[in-house]
C-alpha cells in the first residue's frame, strides 16, 4: 500500500496553489485549467482511500509518522479513520465543484482565487488527517488565512468587516483549545491525539478541557450563540467561499466534538450534554425561525445551515441519555446520525449555495424580492433548485432525511421532548425552504429582468446534476457511508461511555 | 583565583570579535574622513565586511570553554558567542535595508555607520559582561551611539524630539540603574557577576543582607525593564519608534533586544539566580502589563511605526513571560522568542523601508492600500510577516509563543496563559488592519517600488524564512535552550 497517500493529498494541493500563483493572473486560462485538473486528480487519488480502507477495524490506516519538533516530541503523524476519511473526500469532491462554479465568474485576480482554494483543500485535509494535536492546529488556524483572504477579497460590499469577524471569532475560539492541548502536554508528555483519548484527567481538568474545546469547536460547527459571523461571512463570501465555508469548515467544528471532545473528555461530555443538547436544540428551532424572516437568500441559507448542524451536536450528545445498559443502539444511531448529517449537509449545503450563485451571477442580487416566477426563464435550473430545497427539508428520499431521521430516533430514545423540539424542523425547515422557493421560482415574474435570463449552461448544469446525483444516491442508498463509519464510531462510542475517572 | 585577576595577554582571543572590531572602528572613520562624495560607498561596504569578520570570529568561538578574564569582568560562552553572530547577521541585514532608506532621505553619511558600528561594539560587551560595571559600559556604549543615530535626521523635528526624550528618559534608567549596582555592590562587596551569585546564594533569608540585595534588586529590574520597553517603563517607545528615521527605529528594534536580554540573563539568571522567586513575581507584572496595554493600545493606530512599538511592547511581554518560569527551558523559550522576534522586526521594518521613496515616508497603514496589486510578491511577504506577529500558524511567530505558553502552563500558571493568548487574539485584529490594507482595499496612490535589487532579494529571503523556520523550528528551540 502506498503509504504517503494523505501526505501527497495534502501538499499536492498546496504545491499546485504555488504554482498557479507564480502563472499568474495573466494567463489565467491555464491557471484554472491547471487548477481544475489537480483538484480532479486530487479526488481520484482520495478516492483510494475509500476502495482500500479497512471498515472492519476503527485504527488509523494510512498512517505516517515522522519526527518533526522534537523538543516537544510532536510528529507529523498523519492517519484516518471511519471519521475522517468521509470528510476528506467531501473535501477533495467540493473543491472540484468550486474552482469549476468560479470559472468564468471570478474575473478579478482568478488565478490567485483557485490558488487559494487550492491550497485551502490541502490544509483541510491536513486538519482531518493529523493525529498530532499541534500538527492539527497548525492546519486548522493555517486554514482561515485562505478563507480570510476568499472572503475579504473577492467578497461582497461589507467584506472586511465579515472577512475580519470571521477570522477574529474562529481565532478566539482556538486559542483555548491551544492552551489545553499544552496542559495536556505537560501532564502526558505528547501531543498525540491517540495518547491524550487515554490521558487520565480528573473530573475538574476535563470540565475546563471540555469547555476550552466546545469554544473552539461551537465556534465553528457554529453553535447559537457564538453563531453570528456566520451569515455575515456568507453573506460577503463569494459563492466558492459560501461552499467550502459551509460544506467543509463547519465540519472541522463538529469533526473536533467526534475527535476531542468526546474521546478525550468523556465525563465532561457526559455532564455537560444536557447544555449542549440545549443549545443544539436552540439552534434548530429558534434558528429555524430566524430562517424564515430572511430577504437574502445567502442568508436565509446560512441560517439553514447553522440549524441543520445543531443536529450534528444533538446526535452527539445525546448518546449519554440515549445510551442504556445492554441497548446501545440508540446512542449509536444517534452517533451514526450525526456523522452522516454532517456528509449530507455537505451535499445540500454546497447545492443550496451553488444555487444562489447561478441567481447572483445573472442578476447580481440575493434579494429574493427580486425574484419571482424564474420557473419561466430557467425550466431546468429550477428542477434543480427544487430537488435541492426538498433535500433541504429533508424529505425522505434525500440524503437530508437520512442523517436527520436517525438523529431524532437518537434523540428520542434520550427524552421524547428532545425529539420532538427536533423533530419540529421538519415542519420549521420545510416552512422556510419552500416559502423561499415559492417566492422565487414559481408564481407570476414580478421583475421584467427576470424573463430575460438565460437557463443554465452546460457547466452549471453538469456540477448541479452531480450534486443532485450525490443527494438521491446518498438518500436512497446510505449503506455505503454508515458501513464505512460504523466501526470506528462504535469504538468512539465505546470510548465516551468509558468513565476516565 | 588570583589567575583570574590578573592581566594575561594569551587570553585576549576571548574578546577576539571585540577587539577587531573597535580597529574597524577606528579605521573605517579614518578613512570616511577622507573619502570623497562619490566613494561614499566604500563606507557602507567596509562596514558590511567589518560586521561579517566580528560575526564569523565570534561564531569560532561557539563551542569554545567558559573562559572569564579581565579580571572577572569579561565572559565568554555559548551564549556570548550565538547572540554576537545573531546580532552581527542581524544588523547587516538591517543595513542593506538602511542603504536604500539613506539614500531616498538623503541621509547617507559616513558617522552613520561607524555609529551603528559602535552600539554593534557596546552590545558586544553587554552580552559578554561578566560584572556590573562592563555591562554598564556596554550599554552606555550603546545607548549612546543610539541617541546620536536618531538625531541624524536632525531637520526634523520629530527625531530630534525622540532623539531627546530617548536621550533623558534613558539617562534616568541608566541612573536607576547604577543605583540598583551601587547597591548589589554596596552589600556584596563585588561587581563581579560570580562574586555576587555567591553572595546572594549564601544570604540568609530575611537578614540585612537580604533586605539591601532585594533592595537593590528592585533597581535593577526597573532598570532592564525600562531599556527593553516592558509596561511601565515603555514610555518612550512609542515616540522614539515613530520619531526616529525609520531605519534607526528598525535597528532600535532589533540587535539592541537581544543586548538587553542579555544583560537581563548576566544580571538577573547569572547573579541574582538565587532570588529568582523575588524578581520573577516582577516580571510576572510587568508581562501581564506589557501584554496587555501593548494589544489594547495598538489598535487605535494608524502609523505603523507606532504600532509596531506597541507590537513590541507586547511581544517584550511575552519574552519577560519566559524568564518568570524560572527554568533553563524557560529562559531558552524566551531567547527563542527574541531570535525570532528579530527576524520578524527585521521584515516588517524592512517592508516599510521598501515602500520608501525619494522623500516620502512610507509610515502609515493606508500606505500600504492596494499593495497586493501593484506587488502581489510582496503583499503576499507582508500578509506572512503580520500573520506571524500574530502568532498564527505555520509561521515562525507561532512557535515562538507556543514554547512560551507550553513553559508557562508547564510552571504552573494556566490563568497567565489564558490572558495572555486572549489579548493575542486582540492583536490580531491590528495586524490584520495592515493586510485588509493591502488586499481588501483598493489604492488611491501609485505604489513603485524604487528600492534595489539586493534589498528586494534579502527581504524577500527573510520573509520566507519566516515560513521555512516555522516548518522546521526544532534546531533554533534546542540551540536556544542550549545557551543555558
Amino acid at each position: 500500500m502506498d503509504n504517503s497517500l494523505l501526505s501527497l493529498l495534502i501538499w499536492l494541493p498546496i504545491f499546485a496553489g504555488v504554482l498557479v500563483i507564480l502563472i499568474g493572473n495573466e494567463r489565467a486560462n491555464t491557471a484554472r485549467w491547471i487548477s481544475v485538473a489537480v483538484s480532479i486528480l486530487v479526488f481520484i487519488i482520495s478516492l483510494s482511500l475509500y476502495t482500500e480502507f479497512d471498515s472492519n477495524t476503527h485504527l488509523m490506516q494510512f498512517e505516517e509518522k515522522a519526527s518533526w519538533i522534537s523538543q516537544f516530541n510532536i510528529y507529523y503523524h498523519l492517519g484516518v479513520d471511519g471519521i475522517s476519511m468521509p470528510l476528506i473526500i467531501l473535501t477533495t469532491f467540493s473543491t472540484i465543484l468550486v474552482l469549476i462554479a468560479g470559472w468564468e465568474v471570478i474575473k478579478t485576480r482568478p488565478a490567485h482565487y483557485m490558488a487559494a482554494f487550492l491550497m485551502m483543500e490541502g490544509l483541510i485535509i491536513g486538519v482531518f488527517s493529523s493525529l498530532d494535536a499541534i500538527l492539527f492546529y497548525a492546519f486548522w488556524e493555517a486554514s482561515l488565512i485562505p478563507m480570510l483572504l476568499i472572503i475579504g477579497v473577492w467578497g461582497g460590499n461589507n467584506r472586511v468587516y465579515a472577512a475580519i469577524k470571521f477570522f477574529l471569532y474562529t481565532f478566539l475560539g482556538s486559542v483555548f483549545m491551544l492552551v489545553s492541548l499544552i496542559y495536556m502536554y505537560n501532564k502526558g508528555g505528547s501531543f498525540s491525539i491517540l495518547d491524550m483519548h487515554n490521558l487520565s484527567l480528573t473530573a475538574a481538568e476535563q470540565a475546563w478541557i471540555f469547555w476550552a474545546f466546545f469554544m473552539a469547536f461551537a465556534v465553528k460547527v457554529p453553535m447559537f450563540p457564538v453563531h453570528t459571523w456566520l451569515p455575515d461571512a456568507h453573506v460577503q463570501a463569494p459563492t466558492g467561499g459560501s461552499v467550502i465555508l459551509a460544506a467543509i469548515m463547519l465540519k472541522m467544528g463538529g469533526y473536533g466534538f467526534f475527535r476531542f471532545s468526546l474521546p478525550i473528555t468523556p465525563d465532561a461530555s457526559y455532564q455537560f450534554s444536557e447544555v449542549v443538547i440545549i443549545l443544539s436544540l436552540i439552534a434548530i428551532v429558534y434558528i429555524g425561525f430566524v430562517a424564515l424572516v430572511q430577504r437574502d437568500m445567502k442568508k436565509l441559507i446560512a441560517y439553514s445551515s447553522i440549524s441543520h448542524m445543531g443536529f450534528v451536536t444533538l446526535g452527539v450528545f445525546a448518546l449519554f441519555l440515549a445510551y442504556k445498559p445492554g441497548a446501545a443502539e440508540a446512542a449509536l444511531l444517534g452517533l451514526e446520525g450525526a456523522m452522516v448529517q454532517m456528509i449530507s449537509h455537505g451535499f445540500i449545503s454546497a447545492a443550496m449555495f451553488l444555487v444562489v450563485g447561478v441567481l447572483y451571477d445573472r442578476l447580481h442580487s440575493r434579494e429574493i424580492s427580486t425574484y419571482g416566477g424564474v420557473i419561466n426563464s430557467m425550466p431546468k435550473f429550477t428542477g434543480f433548485a427544487v430537488l435541492f430545497a426538498m433535500a433541504n427539508a429533508g424529505l425522505p428520499g434525500t440524503s437530508g432525511f437520512v442523517g436527520e431521521f436517525m438523529v431524532i430516533l437518537g434523540a428520542v430514545q434520550a427524552n421524547i421532548w428532545y425529539g420532538v423540539l427536533a423533530g419540529s424542523t421538519l415542519i420549521v425547515g420545510a416552512a422556510y425552504t419552500l416559502w423561499m422557493v415559492k417566492r422565487v421560482f414559481w408564481g407570476a415574474i414580478t421583475n421584467p429582468a427576470v424573463e430575460t435570463l438565460s437557463d443554465i449552461n452546460a457547466r452549471e448544469f453538469g456540477i448541479l446534476a452531480v450534486l443532485a446525483i450525490a443527494v438521491i444516491a446518498m438518500g436512497l442508498y446510505p449503506q455505503p457511508v454508515i458501513e464505512v463509519i460504523h466501526v470506528t464510531i462504535e469504538h468512539l462510542l465505546n470510548q465516551a461511555l468509558t468513565s476516565k475517572l | 583565583m588570583n589567575n583570574m585577576y590578573t592581566f594575561d595577554t594569551s587570553t585576549l582571543w576571548v574578546a577576539l570579535p571585540e577587539i577587531f572590531l573597535l580597529s574597524a572602528i577606528v579605521v573605517v572613520l579614518l578613512l570616511d574622513l577622507f573619502l570623497t562624495k562619490p566613494f561614499k560607498q566604500v563606507t557602507y561596504y567596509l562596514t558590511q565586511l567589518s560586521l561579517l569578520i566580528t560575526g564569523i570570529l565570534a561564531f569560532n568561538l561557539i563551542g569554545e570553554l567558559k573562559a572569564i578574564i579581565f579580571g572577572g569582568s569579561f565572559i565568554l560562552d555559548n551564549m556570548a558567542s550565538v547572540f554576537k553572530v545573531f546580532m552581527a547577521g542581524s544588523t547587516m541585514v538591517a543595513l542593506v535595508y538602511t542603504r536604500h532608506y539613506l539614500t531616498s532621505h538623503k541621509l547617507f553619511r559616513g558617522e552613520y555607520f561607524v555609529l551603528v558600528l559602535l552600539s554593534m561594539l557596546g552590545m558586544m560587551v553587554m552580552v559578554s559582561g561578566y560584572s556590573l560595571l562592563t555591562l554598564y559600559l556596554g550599554l552606555e556604549i550603546l545607548s549612546l551611539s543610539l541617541y546620536t543615530l536618531i538625531a541624524i535626521a536632525r531637520e526634523r523635528a520629530g527625531a530630534v524630539e525622540a532623539a531627546l526624550k530617548y536621550f533623558v528618559l534613558g539617562a534616568i534608567a541608566s541612573g536607576l540603574l547604577l543605583y540598583g549596582m551601587s547597591m548589589v555592590y554596596g552589600i556584596s562587596g563585588s561587581i563581579n557577576i560570580s562574586d555576587i551569585a555567591t553572595f546572594a546564594a549564601n544570604a540568609t533569608l530575611a537578614s540585612r543582607e537580604m533586605l539591601i540585595l532585594n533592595f537593590g534588586l528592585v533597581f535593577l529590574v526597573i532598570g532592564i525593564a525600562f531599556k527593553l520597553g516592558a509596561v511601565p517603563f515603555h514610555m518612550w517607545v512609542p515616540d522614539v519608534y515613530q520619531g526616529a528615521p525609520t531605519s534607526v527605529t528598525m535597528f532600535l528594534s532589533t540587535a539592541p533586544k537581544i543586548a538587553a536580554v542579555a544583560m537581563l540573563v548576566r544580571i538577573l539568571v547569572d547573579g541574582m539566580g538565587a532570588m529568582h522567586a523575588y524578581w520573577s513575581d516582577l516580571f510576572m507584572v510587568l508581562a501581564l502589563l506589557s501584554i496587555v496595554l501593548g494589544s489594547v493600545v495598538a489598535l487605535m493606530q494608524t502609523n505603523i511605526k507606532r504600532m509596531l512599538a506597541y507590537s513590541t511592547i507586547s511581544h517584550i511581554g511575552f519574552i519577560l513571560l519566559g524568564f518568570v518560569t524560572g527554568v533553563v527551558t524557560g529562559y531558552g523559550a524566551a531567547v527563542f522568542y527574541v531570535l525570532v522576534y528579530i527576524l520578524m522586526s527585521l521584515a516588517a521594518f524592512g517592508m516599510i523601508i521598501l515602500l520608501n521613496k525619494q522623500g516620502f515616508e512610507a509610515d502609515k497603514i493606508s500606505d500600504f492600500k492596494g499593495l497586493s496589486k501593484h506587488s502581489p510578491w510582496f503583499a503576499l511577504m507582508m500578509l506572512v510577516i503580520m500573520l506571524s506577529m500574530a502568532g498564527v500558524p505555520p509561521f515562525i511567530g507561532f512557535y515562538s509563543k507556543l514554547f512560551i505558553l507550553q513553559q508557562v502552563i508547564s510552571a504552573g500558571f494556566v490563568t497567565i496563559a489564558v490572558i495572555a493568548v486572549v489579548f493575542a487574539v486582540i492583536s490580531a485584529y491590528y495586524y490584520l488592519q495592515v493586510v485588509k490594507s493591502m488586499y481588501f482595499e483598493g489604492s488611491d496612490q501609485d505604489i513603485t517600488i524604487t528600492a534595489p535589487m539586493d534589498m528586494k532579494l534579502i527581504l524577500s529571503i527573510n520573509a520566507v524564512l519566516i515560513l521555512v523556520v516555522g516548518i522546521f523550528p526544532d534546531f533554533w528551540m534546542k540551540l536556544s535552550i542550549s545557551l543555558f
